[in-house]
């Protein structure tokens, strides 16, 4: 489990009516789940939607009280296959992940939900990552509702919206037999704000029970021919039903005048930015009081067409409001309005940009564009002619640099790259694939080590094409890495059983740290810890073993950089033939300071003997060539420039934050560097004999030392 | 951009603080405290942050609005636009950089607290030569483009108070005044955190005293420090004495380097080479006929980093000295009992090349018996250097320097020195410049083993390409350029791009 707790986030999940609740909207989400009766939760760590799995993995008792079953699902295909129990059983359940590549993920769970339909209440609470910020490729989940036809809601980015829109979730879910997603772009799952909150609710019938009473319906297995009547049921029953629900609770809002010449049609999660637009164009208010209609769609699928028209009636022009690409809604609309024969100007992506995140600028320069076309008597003076001019602020394009995510100081994947490049400057440069995880960061400067990546856990299958390597006459074998997240998500069945069963002469490094550490530090089945709800400390190299994979070398210090270097030579040179896979292994330094700094403190405080190593530069021997950090990156090895006007260049420098883990003099030794890295070794609490010891040696060494400095020319510094 | 125009009324209540970080500085923490200080000051407020993989070591935003509680729930934005900032606090120089790049900072209304400190980006640090960007360029930026200015170097204020900057720069914001709370809702938001309270606490007084002093000015770049009287034995002191005589008849402008390289050659060998120094250093001001004196200047510097080269001897040297364990023992805190490890790898080569200069060329002549003698040294050797014997070796390597002017790795570097030198000497009756450039492509020799072999064969491909643009009137330039490409990347991919230009113009 994470190397944090979260038992304060706990207390806040058992908050009974009329309590308000202060955080974050993620955490919101899992409290509005258990106050609606949901009967189980699962889903697949990853940012922004992390919170929920790591919050409930620690509320196991209040989950227990309320006979509510939760999974930390192997993948987001697992997690979505839960919600299978809905299908049969009028049990409300809840997964979630962070999309789209989650949801990439569960397509296939998702397609067949959706086809046999459900009869609880089945939400799939998805954290959009789009825009400033996001890991991941730019996309948009919605098309995922629109093939396999389940409703999409996009709340207004507000805690007491989301919470609403939980509930509301659960019941069209059930009113129209569809799963529904939930979907909250990143801001909105780390928005904080207040809601009032509710009593917790059991479920009606929970899991446990519903095991005792096994119930099927034909209808709902997606065979033909119940498969071609599903389609039809869709179409023919489900939508309607939706329909009806989304129209008669007005899951959709309106804001603004009855009348108007134009009006805004937003997603849910544009609404606060709008808004903001709208305040800073001085058409709407502090509490969102708008001189412009803005027609709010807090669901984004299906959309109403009788809504639509309505809203547009007696409108000149509407603006679609819709980021991401493809504009699904803008096109939708148009259809819409093309069978209806409407007159109303329809604008979307013809003046907003078709890619990229809505940031304030754009939502401003865009909404402001469609007011002067269309309703520019609405405008104040101030925007139509402003007076003020922007003063010449210097440019600092050419002055900052960028500033990309790296490894952590101490991260002991950092010594596995540092090697990797010292077998490339041996062997030649290698086709080298990546997967995703913390390791993926080696990409960048100053590793540069890695290209492809496919997918979570297809680091090795990205190089299916090399698999032939030398085997298959090539010079060269591939290299793939993997972490130990991506080995337990996909990595062992898609890439090392394609690997053993095509018999790839390629080599595979799998970075194993004891968790799933990008996505926060929550436990993998090979994890070290001791968890008492999940099955840990299952050796990656005995699964490995057990597909038929038998050159597995395993690593345990992964800072020996020169043993890193020899073992990974041996892969890519040895005759075995067969897959070659070498298991990393070293705790991420971050849940390991976390673990153990505070014990740390404590043993100090005691009075125990505790060593705490830390590495330093001697300037006087460093000479500024910074060969050391092209084969780190750490954040604590850093340069300083000298007071020294006889160097140009500024010198290596270890600052207070670092670990003491080592890389650094292993560097040095194994590519040869320099003798500038030194080891201190504070010894707290030492014992009596250890301190006579060292005080008999330090004072040898010093009266040595200062006998040869006085027979020799010593210099004051001073300013000149 | 500017806001060209102000926002309604009503809508002007809101504060707008976005908070621009370095992944692990604690910036998730600072937003929590001003959030917390905003409720209990009765606002509403909204606080939201992308922290995703950039929490590891990127570039980070958070992002809060507060005003005070109405009727309703007010509507915040969830991210920060560009004009749209009341309060702008940058942990770092170049995130301060980075939030004016990005139009968070403007003259009509936005208070920039920021950092003076830095926290290197891989790119700055990753260049052989100096990568490091302008700070200075950032705070001419920030003095146009913020309506208030707030800098201090809040790191150093957090580690003296025993804390992390989060602290340090709350204390900034409430000695700011950009927020209407009282000094003692800032300190009640932190006490109300319940972690490291106490630490917290010392560095927001700092943080906020260094904010109520006012913006600290752009240090001065003062001149750098110059070595100031000799101590040592009398007969020492004379000799020095005697030198430091003769660096007084150079001329004015050149004698701070001239001091400062002899005192380099001195503490490197013996006062005789420093004799040696400065009877190349005077043909070399002799030589210089310019107004000036740069080549003179470049000559007392780079002759005294060629002078005193990087052998083992020097290293020995190095880390033997008493006041290198007076430094790490404060560094760490003043720790009693300190174990200390060198990290070293001597190859046969410079074990060889300590040898006579006769003896020494026939084992590197002969490779098989090099590679046997490597076979035995070359491998890594960590040095318990609080103990006696280990120390003791470095102490008896470090007493090799009287032996040192015979030994083959002196007699190779003098060869190399006299080769450079002289080629600048030659340069200096026609092109003066070209003959300054010479001496400074000595910058590239640098470092130990492979990185020292690579230093050399850039310097050497950098003599190539100057001797292909002597005589041109822009070959100073030419030269200098050459030094800045092979200063930029390690393979020397930016220096073989700009010997190709010089070809193509030559051809």
């Amino acid at each position: 489990m994470a190397e944090r707790s979260f038992k304060a986030e706990v207390a806040d999940l058992r908050k009974g009516a009329g309590e308000t609740f202060t955080g974050e909207g993620i955490l919101a989400i899992t409290k509005a789940l258990l106050e609606n009766g949901v009967g189980y939760v699962g889903g697949y760590q990853g940012a922004p939607i992390s919170h929920l799995m790591d919050v409930l993995a620690d509320a196991e008792d209040l989950l227990k009280e309320l006979d509510v079953r939760f999974e930390a699902n192997a993948s987001e295909a697992a997690a979505a296959a839960m919600l299978a129990a809905s299908v049969h059983y009028p049990i409300r359940g809840a997964v979630t992940f962070k999309g789209p590549v989650g949801v990439n993920v569960a397509s296939d769970a998702l397609a067949n939900l959706a086809s046999s339909g459900v009869t609880g209440g089945a939400l799939i609470i998805v954290g959009e990552d789009y825009g400033e910020g996001s890991s991941i490729m730019q996309e948009r989940s919605h098309a995922f509702a629109m093939k396999s036809q389940f409703w999409l809601l996009d709340p207004r980015p507000n805690l007491p919206s989301i919470v609403k829109a939980v509930g509301d979730g659960f019941a069209l879910s059930e009113v129209s037999n569809t799963p529904v997603m939930l979907m909250v772009r990143i801001r909105a799952c780390h928005v904080t704000g207040q809601f009032e909150t509710r009593d917790n609710k059991r479920p009606p019938l929970s899991v446990r029970e519903a095991l005792a009473k096994p119930q099927r319906n034909v209808s709902r297995i997606v065979l033909p021919p119940m498969s071609y009547a599903q389609e039809h049921d869709k179409i023919n029953n489900r939508w309607p039903a939706a329909e009806r629900y989304i129209r008669e609770h007005q899951l959709n809002e309106h804001f603004g005048p009855e009348t108007a010449p134009v009006g805004i049609v937003c997603q849910g999660g544009m609404y606060n930015g709008v808004i903001r637009a709208l305040q800073r164009l001085g058409l709407a208010d502090l509490y969102g009081n708008t001189q412009v209609p803005i027609y709010c769609l807090n669901v984004t699928y299906p959309l109403l067409p009788d809504e639509f028209a309505s809203f547009c009636a007696g409108k000149e022009a509407v603006l679609v409001v819709e980021e991401g690409q493809p504009e699904f809604l803008e096109q939708a609309f148009a259809t819409m309005m093309l069978r209806s024969g409407s007159t109303t100007r329809l604008h979307g992506k013809d003046i907003f940009p078709m890619a990229g995140e809505y940031t304030g600028q754009v939502m401003k320069d865009s909404l402001e564009a469609f007011l002067r076309q269309h309703a520019p008597t609405l405008l104040p003076a101030q925007v139509l002619a402003p007076n003020t001019e922007a003063p010449a602020i210097p440019d600092l394009s050419k002055t900052v640099p960028i500033r990309p995510p790296g490894f952590c100081t101490g991260c002991p994947e950092r010594p596995i790259f540092a090697a990797m490049k010292l077998v490339q400057k041996e062997l030649g440069e290698h086709q080298i694939s990546a997967d995703i995880g913390c390791h993926l960061f080696a990409s960048l400067p100053p590793f540069n080590i890695g290209g492809a990546t496919m997918g979570y856990g297809l680091g090795p299958a990205s190089n299916a094409a090399f698999d032939g390597g030398k085997a298959g006459g090539a010079e060269k074998r591939s290299i793939a890495v993997i972490g130990d997240g991506g080995f337990w998500h996909n990595g062992l069945s898609s890439s090392f059983g394609n690997m053993a069963f095509n018999k790839s002469d390629g080599v595979a490094v799998i970075v194993d740290n004891y968790y799933s550490a990008a996505t926060g530090g929550q436990d993998v089945m090979s994890s070290r810890a001791k968890n008492p709800t999940k099955a840990t400390n299952n050796p990656i190299s005995k699964a490995l073993r057990g597909i038929g994979i038998d050159w597995v070398k395993q690593v345990d210090r992964t800072y020996d950089v020169a043993g890193m270097r020899d073992i990974l030579r041996e892969a890519l040179t040895t005759d075995t033939p067969g897959p070659k896979v070498i298991v990393a292994s070293s705790e991420c330094m971050l849940n390991k300071q976390r673990r153990e700094k505070p014990l740390r403190s404590a043993a100090i405080r005691e009075g125990r003997r505790v060593e705490a190593p830390r590495f330093g530069v001697d300037e006087a021997v460093c000479t500024g060539d910074h060969a050391c950090i092209r084969l780190s990156g750490c954040p604590s090895l850093s340069l300083k420039k000298l007071d020294d006007p006889l160097r140009d260049d500024p010198v290596a420098s270890i600052d207070t934050s670092c670990v003491g883990c080592g890389n650094c003099g292993e560097v040095a030794e194994a590519a040869v560097l320099c003798p500038s890295f030194y080891e201190a070794r504070v010894i707290h609490n030492p014992s009596p004999f250890e301190r006579r010891l060292n005080g008999w040696r330090q004072g040898v060494i010093g009266w040595l030392a200062k006998r040869r400095q006085s027979r020799r020319l010593s210099f004051e510094e001073s300013a000149a | 951009m500017s806001v060209t125009f102000p926002p309604p009324a009503d809508a002007g209540n809101v504060i707008k603080l976005a908070i621009l970080a370095v992944g692990g500085q604690g910036g998730g923490v600072l937003g929590g405290w001003i959030e917390s200080l905003a409720r209990s000051q009765g606002y509403a407020v909204q606080a939201t942050s992308v922290a995703g993989v950039a929490q590891r070591t990127g570039a980070t935003i958070y992002y809060l609005e507060m005003a005070p509680q109405g009727p309703v729930a007010p509507v915040f934005s969830l991210a920060p636009a560009a004009g749209d900032v009341d309060v702008m606090i940058a942990a770092e120089m170049m995130e301060a950089g980075r939030a004016i790049l990005r139009g968070f900072v403007t003259p009509d209304r936005t208070v920039l607290i920021a950092s003076t400190h830095r926290a290197l980006a891989v790119s700055e640090k990753m260049v052989p030569g100096d990568g490091i960007a302008d700070a200075d360029e950032v705070r001419a930026a920030a003095e146009v483009a913020a309506r208030g200015l707030v800098l201090a170097d809040f790191e150093a204020a957090a580690l003296k108070a025993g804390s992390v900057i989060s602290a340090s720069l709350f204390g900034a914001l409430a000695g700011s005044g950009a927020l209407p709370f009282p000094v003692e809702a800032f300190e009640a938001a932190i006490r109300s955190g319940g972690k490291g309270v106490e630490a917290s606490l010392r560095a927001f007084s700092a943080g906020r005293e260094a904010a109520l002093a006012g913006n600290v000015p752009a240090p001065v770049k003062g001149l750098p420090k110059t070595p100031g009287a000799a101590r040592g034995p009398e007969k020492l002191t004379r000799g020095w004495q005697a030198l430091a005589d003769r660096v007084a008849t150079l001329p004015g402008a050149v004698r701070p380097m001239a001091l400062a390289g002899l005192r380099k050659v001195v503490d490197f060998q013996d006062l005789a080479y420093g004799g040696a120094y400065l009877d190349r250093l005077e043909t070399a001001a002799r030589a210089d006929h310019g107004t000036d004196h740069a080549f003179a200047i470049a000559a007392a510097k780079y002759l005294a980093n060629a002078m005193a080269y990087d052998d083992v001897i020097r290293v020995a040297d190095a880390k033997t000295r008493p006041e290198r364990l007076d430094r790490i023992r404060a560094e760490m805190g003043g720790a009693e009992v300190m174990q200390l490890t060198e990290f070293t790898h001597p190859r046969a080569e410079e074990v060889v090349s300590l040898l006579p200069r006769a003896l020494g060329q026939t084992i590197m002549d002969r490779p098989r018996l090099l590679g046997f003698i490597d076979r035995r040294v070359n491998k890594g050797r960590r040095l318990r250097t609080d103990r006696l014997l280990p120390f003791l070796q470095l102490h008896m390597l470090a007493s090799m320097r009287s032996w040192r002017p015979r030994s083959l790795r002196h007699a190779e570097e003098m060869a190399h020195l006299e080769r450079w030198f002289t080629k600048a000497l030659d340069r200096a009756p026609r092109d003066l410049a070209l003959a300054t450039a010479t001496l400074q492509a000595r910058r590239l020799v640098k470092g130990y083993s492979d990185t020292h072999a690579r230093g050399l064969g850039k310097f050497d491909r950098v003599m190539e390409g100057i001797a292909l643009v002597e005589g041109r009137d822009d070959a100073a330039d030419w030269a200098r350029r050459l030094t800045t490409a092979a200063l930029q990347d390690e393979e020397g991919v930016a220096l073989d791009g700009t010997l190709q230009t010089i070809r193509s113009f030559l051809d």
